[in-house]
């Protein structure tokens, strides 16, 4: 397999063409007949899967921690880059991305009946974004690919969805749009005094790196950022905007944004947040306030969630108190923490992507999302009830399953540096029950008393396509995380390594003493762009050296 | 990924194997899930058919009659068939290390499950004297019931569906002993009650059976909860979750009685208590009675709700070294054994007395692993195992039965109110006898087997030492619960099987003995219940009654076959509290207080069943409900169920509405919306400078950065 793919030269392409390739997708699904976009787009994007599939081959589990990176100059009097890379966390995002997109198509052929080409061009434009944001390795590109994943999701929810569409859509989009301006102005700022410091404009995200900052600084860009972020996550007290647009999208729409778009949140936090600003993210009081908002989400979501009459407001509600396991896993800062945080980021796109499924198969049979009109589903739809009746145990964490695993490791990293939080996370596990056993049985089981309900279909084979991909993941990741844990763990070692010695001062001098190390060359030295750069490699500045230390996995 | 190769090639990590070569011991757990992928495949199939009838409105299908079809046939084999297999190959296995001293566990690894960088948890399983008596019983006891379960459940339309969960449930069972850590042991603990709440829940389109599995499985997740705590606070303090790893380390690690190990060991027994029904959680099994009668002989008595008693066994030395949880253990135990006994008392429902029995049986097995006997706690749950599964048999039966005969009348009452039985010894007499069997088994009659189980138990909590008072006072509860054991089992031996019958005289006729699928179960479990005891004969009481015949070769057997499970937990206690006594607390010998507790029981047994027998017993609808005095209250299981709901369910709901309608839509949304009225204001303000002129715009927008930035900056 790995001969073949570098015959294609398949790492030299594949993240471009998986950014690209969506907008020439785009383009065809537009040209194409309205009745035949949907299958054009499900073609599209499950070609781009089986495209992507590629990246567990030629990502070497040994190799270096960024890998397929390339760079082009964009804006060269801003020295924004067009730059791509991944290391494992971006790699399975990316696959999660490339994975959803072709199920939420397929699960959305009888659910979108106006508008089709619109609507899957839409779908194809938001993958461009989704996987640009995972592949981005210049915080100018990352943003510009952040913000466009705004734009069809709006589009989206305000065109295709329920009855409050256009309240739901302006609610996204102002929430949204209001935490990415902040962070716009702390990019910035660090834009700015990076080049204050080094002496060459740049945005890439090395050269960002290890830009020095007073702590005052770093708490204030902190916040900036993290503000953006906690609304994406969301993260308890700014999910509000959340339940009403799940509530409102359209099927697919609440599949990608459960599935991926929740994660940009979690996946930008681990990405910039903790490396940009090592010392706020480590700052005892920032950490304890980000916890203890997971901690609230976990239960607090988790008990809204449990007296929801609408089930998609019930599902939305415990997208909330998933990501809160994944931001305790993050700021716990250690290994277990954040691969659990990771598992619990795949695992709930998994498992809550085929919950909203599920749920909008119902409502194409019922027209309803009230759990009280249902009953007695399993008698007559076996196969959605086993299907839903696994996917409520991997959402609420049955070991076995991959929610146990996310779940389970979250909490054990969190429980190594603050015990008692962990203590009231794990109280979730309870409530978790609380809030998904009524709905599932008030749904499957108890009389069939209705008409309705009686008549209905079972799963078609259409569908039945759609779910079992999701089901399998889930009980594959439950029982074989290894692949996945093995892949994932040098991108959180480097995170952790670089907040924990980052916040002492301690690897900035490390780095420097390897700065002479042999095989940079290979690599695309951010220098060649700096008037500074070249000659400033192994000196005392801090260009050059400091990208060493996420080039390398440390070999000492 | 995995190939079927893992089934006999797993790595074997531990040496000191001593010689025993377990035999394709992955094949145990796997052939219960192969039966149960066979039997989910059909259960879609006829599932899916079942539906269209349901759709069209064709009633269901009647599998008396005519052809059965292969969905309803073929797990008639594979249920049974694949449990048929796992026991031989245990067996095989238990005989082989039967002949072997093994000192160390043998592990057999199969692969890296949760491997994170700092955590490595292997899936992998152990085999040591303590789970391979846990598989015997599993898949023996499971095996029986599989085979009574075709005559009890042949003519559900949801049969195969039935042996699917079935399958699983012996599955995720055998996880939970064999495992070789906490996560894979957890990963059973969790199966099981899944499997539970399927089950329980297996005619889901009752809204009360419904109910009862989804309060079984929440009320069991605050239980797991504290088993996840537990592993925490393993992990955080051993940095590892293995066994063998961590009860190795845990004496030179963890101080005597230190807050530590009393923690994790009470976060243990949360989850101990959750699973094996103890006080305060026990309040999901009787409502697990809504499960077809097999399940709850199966998981409800036999195996499922033993994990508890199993898990303070297989962690002894953590106990032994956490006196306080022990006692704690034990305390519940007590407490347990007699509450439940006293609600047995007045209850009707012949599955409702068997459940009760069941929670305070359980009772009796947390005191003997509490005291530190936990040999004697894992030999009352193997004697249980098989007195309370051929009871819940029997009572199976006894249902059967009584549906077919309620039924030819279509009469609507309960076939399950001893009240609408009596007499039934004619109709079915290997029942009648079995059940007799069983029942002067758990009563404690000599030389039954629970006799020597509860007898054990009941001289180590009296002779145990530590906290002497507390000690003293468990040893009298224990002895009050033995009584109540006696009086609650034989009033139900009498409403149901004795006296005139009351199901009325067109009903009777079409009572009948079960068929032999059900009743040669019936008969082994009978057998076992006489003789299964003997296995484990005190010493004392042997030399005392048949030293000189050499009748009994097996004294102390089970104690010294678990020996090197419990040795490192055995030698903290002797070293830490010393031997346990010779006389009881009121002064005699264990043979002395053998005699007396058998004497006693057998004492009641009669006087219950001449008091019973003379009292005139009314049909249900009849009678009514006891409505005053303690009977009343028994009657309600001491409005437990009412209690909780008053300070736990509905404040929880309370919260949880209030926490939706006000913290997040009128404090958040409230905020949210008023921010975006403002906004529109500064939009009427800003909307003078949309001039539709893009280069405005852009001006603007870089006018604005360059502030925030400027006001940054300075």
């Amino acid at each position: 397999m790995t001969g073949l793919l570098d015959a294609m030269g398949y790492a030299d392409w594949i993240l471009h063409a998986l950014i690209w390739l969506p907008l020439v997708g785009m383009a065809v699904v537009l040209l194409s007949p309205e009745e035949r976009a949907k299958h054009v787009a499900f073609g599209w994007a499950l070609g781009l899967f089986v495209l992507s599939l590629g990246l567990w081959w030629v990502f070497d589990p040994d190799g270096p921690l960024f890998q397929l990176t390339s760079m082009t100059e964009w804006i060269g009097a801003w020295g924004v880059t067009y730059a791509l890379g991944m290391d494992g966390i971006s790699l399975f995002m990316i696959l999660l991305t490339t994975f959803t997109m072709p199920v939420a198509i397929l699960g959305s052929f009888n659910y979108i009946r106006e508008r089709q080409r619109a609507f899957y061009s839409l779908m194809l434009l938001l993958q461009v974004g989704i996987v640009g944001v995972f592949a981005s390795m210049d915080l100018f590109l990352f943003y510009v690919f952040f913000e466009l994943t705004l734009v069809p999701m709006y589009f989206i929810v305000g065109i295709w969805g329920g009855e409050r569409r256009i309240y739901a859509a302006v609610k996204f989009f102002l929430y949204t749009a209001l935490g990415s301006l902040l962070m716009l102005v702390g990019i910035l700022y660090l834009y700015w005094q990076s080049n204050l410091a080094f002496g060459f404009a740049s945005f890439h995200y090395f050269d960002l790196l290890g830009t020095p900052l007073t702590l005052t600084e770093q708490l204030w860009l902190f916040a900036a950022f993290a503000l953006a972020f906690a609304i994406k996550v969301p993260l308890f007290p700014f999910h509000t905007w959340l339940p009403d647009a799940h509530v409102e999208a359209p099927t697919p729409g609440s599949v990608v944004l459960a599935a991926v778009l929740l994660k940009l949140g979690a996946y930008g936090f681990l990405r910039f947040v903790l490396p940009f600003f090592p010392e706020a993210s480590a700052h005892p009081t920032v950490v304890l306030v980000m916890i203890t908002l997971g901690v609230i989400g976990i239960i607090y979501a988790a008990w809204v969630a449990a007296v929801q009459p609408d089930a998609k407001k019930l599902v939305a509600y415990t997208s909330v108190a998933h990501m809160g396991f994944v931001v305790i896993g993050i700021f716990a800062l250690t290994t277990n923490g954040l691969q659990g945080g990771l598992i619990v980021m795949i695992s709930h796109g998994i498992s809550t992507g085929a919950l909203f499924l599920i749920l909008g198969m119902l409502y194409e049979r019922r027209h309803t999302r009230e759990i009280n009109d249902f009953g007695g589903i399993a008698k007559v739809a076996p196969l959605l009830a086993t299907a839903l009746v696994i996917t409520a145990m991997a959402s609420i964490g049955v070991p076995g399953t991959s929610g146990f695993v996310g779940e389970f490791l979250a909490l054990l990293g969190t429980f190594e540096r603050y015990p008692m939080l962990a203590f009231l996370a794990a109280t979730g596990v309870i409530f978790a029950a609380y809030y998904m056993l009524p709905m599932v049985q008030t749904i499957l089981f108890n009389p069939l008393d209705r008409e309705e309900n009686r008549t209905m279909e079972d799963l078609s084979g259409r569908e039945i396509a759609v779910l079992s991909p999701l089901v399998g993941l889930m009980l594959l990741i439950g029982v074989l995380p290894g692949p996945i844990l093995e892949r994932m763990e040098p991108g959180v070692q480097a995170i952790i390594e670089w907040v924990d010695e980052g916040a002492s001062g301690a690897l900035l001098d490390a780095a420097r003493d390897r700065g002479t190390e042999p095989g940079l060359g290979e690599l695309p030295v951010r220098s060649e762009l700096s008037e500074l750069g070249t000659s400033a490699l192994g000196t005392s500045t801090y260009d050059g050296t400091r990208r060493i230390h996420l080039f390398f996995r440390d070999e000492g | 990924m995995i190939s079927l190769g893992f089934i006999s090639a797993g790595s074997i990590q531990a040496g000191g194997a001593g010689g025993f070569d377990p035999l394709l011991p992955g094949l145990i757990l796997l052939l219960p899930l192969l039966g149960f992928a066979l039997n989910g495949a059909l259960a879609l199939v006829s599932g899916r058919r079942s539906a269209d009838r349901v759709r069209n409105s064709i009633p269901e299908e009647d599998h008396t009659a005519g052809s059965v079809p292969l969905t309803h046939s073929l797990p008639t084999w594979i249920g049974p068939g694949v449990l048929l297999g796992a026991f031989v190959l245990t067996a095989i296995n238990f005989v082989r290390l039967l002949g072997v001293e093994l000192t160390e566990p043998v592990i057999r690894s199969y692969w890296s499950w949760m491997p994170t960088g700092t955590l490595s948890v292997d899936a992998a399983i152990q085999l040591d004297q303590l789970s391979m008596i846990m598989m015997m019983v599993i898949t023996g006891v499971g095996f029986l019931i599989h085979v009574f379960s075709v005559g009890y459940m042949k003519e559900d339309p949801g049969y195969p569906r039935y042996f699917a969960y079935l399958n699983l449930f012996v599955f995720f069972m055998l996880v939970l002993v064999a495992g070789a850590n906490f996560p894979v042991m957890f990963v059973g603990w969790e199966g099981v009650g899944l499997c539970s709440y399927l089950l329980i829940g297996f005619w889901f389109q009752d809204r009360e059976k419904a109910d009862a599995g989804k309060k079984a499985f929440i009320v069991n997740r605050v239980g797991d909860f504290g088993l996840l705590m537990a592993m925490f606070l393993l992990f955080a303090t051993f940095g590892t979750l293995d066994y063998g790893a961590i009860f190795a380390a845990a004496p030179d690690t963890l101080l005597y009685g230190g807050g530590i190990v009393t923690a994790i060991t009470l976060f243990l027994l949360l989850g101990a208590v959750g699973k094996s029904a103890q006080i305060p959680l026990y309040v999901w099994l009787p409502d697990a009675m809504a499960g077809p009668t097999p399940v709850s002989a199966l998981i409800h008595a036999a195996t499922m709700v033993t994990a508890g008693v199993y898990l303070v066994a297989r962690a002894s030395v953590l106990f032994a070294l956490a006196p306080v949880s022990a006692a704690a253990v034990a305390t519940i135990g007590a407490l347990t054994a007699l509450f439940a006994a006293t609600i047995a008392l007045k209850q009707y429902d012949i599955k409702k007395v068997l459940a009760y029995s069941t929670v305070s049986q359980l009772g009796f097995m947390f005191m003997g692993v509490g005291v530190g006997a936990y040999a004697a706690g894992v030999f009352h749950l193997m004697t249980h195992a098989f007195f309370k599964a051929l009871l819940f048999l029997g009572a199976g039966a006894v249902i059967h039965s009584m549906h077919h005969a309620l039924h030819s009348t279509h009469k609507d009452w309960d076939a399950q109110d001893m009240r609408n039985m009596g007499g039934l010894r004619r109709f079915m007499p290997i029942t009648w006898i079995t059940m007799w069997a069983a029942t002067l088994a758990i009563a404690g009659i000599w030389p039954f087997a629970g006799f020597f189980s509860k007898d054990e138990i009941i001289w180590y909590v009296g002779t145990a030492g530590a906290f002497s008072g507390l000690y003293v006072v468990l040893w009298g509860i224990a002895l009050a619960a033995a009584v109540l054991t006696a009086f609650y089992m034989t009033r139900m031996m009498i409403m149901t099987f004795h006296g005139p019958n009351r199901t009325g005289e067109p009903e009777s006729r079409h009572l009948h003995e079960a068929p032999l699928n059900m009743t040669i179960p019936l008969g082994i479990l009978a057998v076992l219940s006489v003789f299964g005891g003997w296995i484990n004969v005190p010493g004392s009481v042997r030399e005392s009654f048949f030293g000189g015949f050499g009748v009994l070769p097996m004294s102390d057997w089970l104690d010294r076959w678990l020996a090197p499970v419990t040795q490192s937990a055995d030698a903290v206690r002797a070293s830490q509290l010393g031997a346990y006594a010779d006389v009881a607390p009121v002064g005699g010998g264990h043979v002395v207080w053998g005699a007396i507790a058998t004497v006693m029981a057998l004492v009641v047994v009669i006087v219950t069943a001449r008091y019973f027998l003379s009292q005139p017993i009314q049909p249900a609808h009849e009678d009514g409900e006891p409505d005053r005095g303690i009977g009343k209250v028994l009657y309600n299981k001491w409005y437990v169920d009412e209690l909780y709901d008053a300070i736990i369910v509905r404040p929880l709901i309370g919260v949880s509405r209030w926490c939706w309608r006000v913290i997040d839509r009128v404090l958040i949304d409230g905020t949210v919306n008023a921010v975006g009225s403002v906004s529109k204001g500064v939009g009427w303000f800003g909307s003078l400078f949309q001039t539709g002129q893009v280069n405005t715009y852009a001006f603007i927008l870089a006018l604005s950065a360059l502030a925030v930035l400027g006001a940054f900056i300075f």
